[in-house]
């Protein structure tokens, strides 16, 4: 059994580590708020973006030669897939959950035949992929210096993609990331970004006619490369209102582990404090008998 | 029966601006200034460089804008643009500091003809406002 100095010291450790959890959750409770704030009003914006870009292929009237962004470039042999994941760790599962669902994206490619290939935004994404997948990984974006997602960041990650995409180096591309439904449920989700998947049915189908000026054909071309960034942006914002409650999540159990395990060592302590001062006594005692 | 109608301004972060009481707006459209009155046809057109007027009942607004795509539908025109803004608000130093950035990119020989013409009336809008 460990002595009484032991007990104290680690008693004391896990208080300290217990004190740095909580003082994490606060912070990612701060940041959460922000973070969902800022989550919820850049949805006014792609869902605009969207209805916008819906209207207008609807409304394309040669399909044939509709811009490479919106009609794919008719192969789905090599496939781009960005997982969006955080710099920072003690976040709980969010991170290993967006992994998790992109290599069984992974690998239903490769069961597939399909060629693969790997963005990684995040370096937390990247850690965990580069030992198995490291030969697929293309380019590594992180944006540790930046503090919250800025659609700066977004758009520089939609010119590196739009980029390959018009050197042919893929034919579809889907991103991953965890979007926030609550503080402690996050669901990852793999959306196709390029070509891009019209999704008629969930809206009310317009009748109007537009006008458009200059004609749909520019318009939609100037668009697309736009959109890329909104979605990315949007994945962004989702992603770290994600990781913040991922983390205080995690935090808060951690809080709530560390508390038990103190109550435990603290009896702990108590009961071989106890047992020593009564070997003591019997000592005494016994002592005092045998004169 | 009134002359106005919604308009909503918002960009990638939020929403800029949400207004149920204007009268007219008129924007930089590509092909050239296009005002916007209530019950004007649906249309999707996008923005050059330049300043959105704004009417209404308190009187006239200005924004600057870079860019952007503006829908108009059943009297609720939706401006969406990544750079946007209000001219009262903008100090001097940056309108230098964008004419500045924006005078370097025209210097360039490699860009092409239309990225140089947007850049031209970037410049001159900034001109103006300065």
């Amino acid at each position: 059994m460990a002595s009484l100095d032991d007990l104290k010291k680690r008693i004391a450790s896990v208080k300290s580590t217990q004190k740095i959890t909580k003082a994490m959750k606060m912070v990612a409770a701060a940041k959460l708020k922000r973070a969902q704030d800022s989550a919820e009003k850049g949805r006014p914006y792609s869902e605009k973006m969207n209805n916008i870009i819906l209207n207008l292929s609807e409304g394309i009237s040669d399909k044939e030669n509709a811009p490479k962004l919106l009609s794919g470039t008719g192969k789905d042999q090599i496939h781009l897939c960005v997982v969006m994941t955080s710099d920072r760790g003690l976040c709980g599962g969010f991170n290993s959950n967006i992994i998790k669902k992109a290599k069984s994206y992974f690998s239903r490619l490769s069961g597939e035949g399909k060629e693969l290939k790997i963005i990684t935004v995040g370096s937390k994404g990247n850690d965990q992929l580069k030992r198995v997948f490291g030969d697929k990984i293309i380019e590594n974006i992180s944006f540790k210096n930046s503090k919250n997602a800025n659609f700066f960041d977004a758009e520089k990650v939609s010119k590196i993609i739009i980029e390959k995409f018009q050197k042919e180096e893929f034919d579809i591309c889907t991103i991953f990331f965890n979007q926030f439904k609550n503080v402690i449920t996050q669901i990852p989700q793999a959306q196709q970004i390029i070509p891009l998947k019209t999704d008629i049915n969930d809206k009310e189908k317009s009748e109007d006619n537009y006008e458009f000026e200059p004609d749909e054909d520019e318009i939609l071309t100037n668009l697309l490369p736009k959109n890329i960034s909104t979605q990315i942006f949007k994945a962004m914002l989702e992603n770290s209102a994600s990781e913040q409650g991922a983390r205080m999540s995690a935090m808060d159990n951690a809080t709530r582990n560390a508390g038990e395990m103190v109550d435990k060592l603290t009896i702990e302590y108590n009961r071989s404090r106890q047992a020593a001062i009564t070997k003591e006594l019997i000592e005494i005692i016994s002592g005092a008998e045998s004169l | 029966m009134s002359e106005e109608f919604k308009l909503e301004v918002v960009n990638p972060e939020k929403s800029f601006l949400l207004k149920d009481d204007v009268t007219e707006v008129v924007v930089p459209a590509f092909e050239g200034e296009m005002g916007i009155l209530k019950d004007h046809i649906s249309i999707i057109s996008f923005l050059k460089p330049g300043i959105i007027k704004i009417y209404s009942k308190l009187g006239e607004e200005k924004y600057y804008v870079e860019d952007g795509i503006i829908e108009f539908k059943n009297n609720n025109l939706s401006i969406l643009t990544s750079s946007i803004f209000d001219i009262k608000n903008m100090e001097k130093s940056k309108i230098d500091e964008m004419l500045r950035v924006a005078e370097e990119e025209t210097a360039k020989d490699n860009i092409s003809d239309q990225a140089k013409y947007l850049i031209d009336q970037k410049i001159e809008v900034l001109r103006s406002i300065n």
